[in-house]
């Protein structure tokens, strides 16, 4: 599930990095506002854990063996902020000291491994196990659903990163740039292993470890839910909106790595008007375009990169808008929902 | 594991088969999984002493400020990402080797380490695409005529089996893109320390207490390590004979639910121990880098073969 360096265009590594900033920025606010001080040595201890777990064997039916990842089991222990952060320094040492994952990548596999898989396992888990006592059976059923449909959220949302891959990123002729596979090819290859094998045994495990806190150590399962202080008071949004804006102005950059389709533009056109291409002529459209795109000055063609800026800019805003939107309708409803529980809790 | 990694002795390193008799390991069969994470672990432990003695070593790339070495490595593992043709690549992979050996890293041992096991996964994974069952293009080679259009249910097969040119161009280009990026992480991982790596990551406005979270953590990876480790040597030693996969199954998850809990009380005493000697959230960190001359040099000898690379990428189109 770890996205080596190579199969990944530099567009959508470097998208899920500028998607993975807002995430780290909000978990390291959760973080500090329910763990304080004891943030450093909790989280790191977390870390520690889920690099060494991720290395046990576990054996399969048939014969075989795989590993877990434990995300969702963090997640519960530490609750799911700490566990974003925790997963994202595992991956950060896996794969800048063990080769496993690579560091272009590392954004994509934050975003799928370290963000989308805790918090989807733990909120599964909460939703099921509400209300449930620690010592219920209703616990470790929850956790284990939740520890399946985390790894199975991650692995479809790596799969639609690989195949996206293969469906935009291609050369002239059609040859793949990167990972060379298509959605309508990745999806059902990740998810049929996902949904069976590998869901399995990483549910399975979580339910297993959380059954077996329940007979040993019962007040670690209840430690997250216990001091959860929800609510937002003294979040700074400033920061993350002067984020975003600077991510707008400086994403159009990304398109200048597209910059092989204006040069076989201008010699297509040549093509076309001329019936045939001056020797050379290729060559040196392709280094004018990359140098000096003057042919695309704003106001004097419709095409080219510097007269796609305002259209790019408004499509960009309107994004905002539309993912902001949705992540502040999100936060609400949790918000509220916490508090509800909370007052419940108290009740 | 950086200051007490040469005090591990010897045979903690090699994963000989000493702890279980080879009779008790399945049947003769195959390994059990306690003893495969056992050898997991013991490699892990190898490489990262093996690493830091390399870093040790007086190289081009060991004598470079740390930050120099991890912005120009990540500047170059963009430009890999980015360039579209076989030959430059090929180019920044002659630059890697060249790197590795003014670093006195042994070309054979470089070359294994890189291609063995990610660019050689890639090849597996992508002779799928080198068909035109997966992608269509141009046939280079046609293996079967099936001498008309094939259908399998909603899928068609097409009219023949073949080996594509654009498959295989694609497939070279992902192996070769795969095995440059590998080279440079393998090169700033083997020739800088851990702690420096850490100061360097500075230079990148990373909060403090995310580095501060970082390094603790590589720490206490090897302690998590050698407790887990003694307790897969604790069972493995108990044994009379083959354990089923159940039982294995529940021995993982029992030693991760034990390895939480000791994990976390552990978490409660160092954060104990930190805030007697003083701790009170905010980390501390010295800066001790200067940039020589030589630093410099190599900052623009990185900054130009970046800039050859993508210009050259340009001129071929």
């Amino acid at each position: 599930m770890h996205i080596p360096d190579g199969y990944l265009s530099p567009q959508t590594a470097g998208g899920l990095w500028a998607l993975m900033v807002p995430a780290w920025y909000t978990a390291g606010y959760k973080v500090k506002k329910t763990l304080d001080s004891r943030q450093a040595p909790l989280v790191a201890i977390g870390a520690a854990f889920t690099f060494v777990i991720m290395m046990f064997n576990i054996p399969l039916p048939g014969g075989t063996s795989g590993h877990a990842v434990g995300g969702t089991l963090v997640a519960i222990v530490l609750g799911p902020w700490a566990a974003v952060i925790a997963l994202t320094v595992a991956l950060a040492i896996q794969a800048v000291f063990f080769g496993d994952g690579g560091i272009l990548a590392l954004g994509a596999n934050c975003f799928n491994i370290a963000f989308a898989l805790p918090l989807t396992g733990y909120y599964v888990y909460r939703l099921l196990s509400m209300k449930a006592p620690l010592q219920s059976k209703r616990r470790w059923l929850a956790a284990g659903i939740g520890g399946w449909a985390g790894i199975n959220v991650a692995a479809f949302l790596t799969a639609v990163e690989l195949g996206l891959q293969g469906d935009l990123f291609l050369a002239a002729d059609g040859s793949a740039l990167y990972s060379p596979y298509g959605l309508s090819q990745t999806v059902p290859a990740m998810m049929i292993a996902h949904l069976t094998v590998v869901g399995l045994l990483e549910g399975g495990v979580t339910a297993l470890v959380v059954a077996y806190l329940q007979r040993t150590n019962r007040d670690l399962l209840g430690n997250y839910t216990g001091k959860a202080a929800a609510g937002w008071e003294g979040f700074r949004l400033k920061p993350l909106i002067v984020g975003l804006v600077l991510l707008l102005i400086f994403a159009p950059l990304g398109l200048l790595a597209t910059g092989t389709a204006w040069g076989e533009w201008s010699a297509d056109e040549l093509n076309d008007r001329v019936g045939f291409v001056p020797a050379g002529f290729e060559r040196l459209s392709g280094l004018w375009s990359g140098i000096l795109p003057d042919y695309a000055f704003p106001g004097q063609a419709s095409e080219g990169f510097w007269a796609s800026v305002p259209g790019y800019l408004v499509s960009g805003a309107f994004g905002l808008l539309i993912v902001g939107g949705s992540v502040w309708l999100v936060l609400k409803l949790i918000t509220r929902w916490s508090a509800k529980g909370r007052a419940e809790h108290h009740a | 594991m950086p200051e007490r990694g040469s005090a591990t002795p010897g045979w903690m390193l090699t994963s000989s088969g000493a702890v279980l008799p080879s009779g008790l390991a399945g049947r003769g069969r195959r390994e059990s999984v306690i003893q495969r994470t056992l050898q997991g672990l013991s490699r892990l432990l190898q490489e990262s002493i093996f690493s830091e003695r390399v870093a040790a070593r007086l190289g081009l790339l060991q004598g470079t400020d740390p930050r120099v070495k991890t912005v120009g490595l990540l500047g170059l593992l963009i430009v890999a990402a980015l360039v579209e043709h076989l030959y430059i690549l090929v180019g920044l992979y002659v630059v890697t080797l060249i790197l590795a050996g003014a670093s006195r890293i042994s070309l054979a041992f470089f070359i294994k380490r890189v291609w063995l096991f990610i660019p050689i996964f890639a090849g597996i994974i992508v002779i799928p695409s080198l068909f035109n069952v997966f992608r269509a293009g141009d046939p280079l080679w046609t293996i079967w005529d099936f001498g008309g259009e094939v259908t399998l249910g909603p899928w068609s097969l097409g009219a023949s089996l073949a080996i594509t040119k654009q498959g295989l161009e694609g497939a070279v280009l992902l192996i070769m893109r795969v095995a440059v990026s590998v080279s440079l992480a393998v090169l700033l991982a083997l020739t800088t320390r851990w702690s420096d790596l850490l100061k360097a990551l500075r230079v990148f406005f990373l909060p403090r207490v995310f580095i501060l979270i970082l390094s603790m953590t590589y720490r206490y990876i090897f302690l998590l390590l050698g407790l887990a480790s003694d307790m897969f040597t604790a069972r493995a030693s108990r044994m009379v004979g083959p354990s089923s996969p159940a039982d294995d199954r529940r021995f993982a998850a029992t030693s991760m639910g034990s390895l939480l809990g000791k994990s976390h009380t552990m978490s409660d005493e160092i954060y104990a121990a930190m805030v007697s000697r003083g701790y009170n959230g905010e980390p501390m960190s010295s800066h001790d880098f200067r940039m020589r001359g030589a630093d410099w040099a190599l900052l623009a000898v990185a900054a130009l073969i970046s800039a050859a690379a993508l210009g050259s990428d340009r001129l071929l189109g």
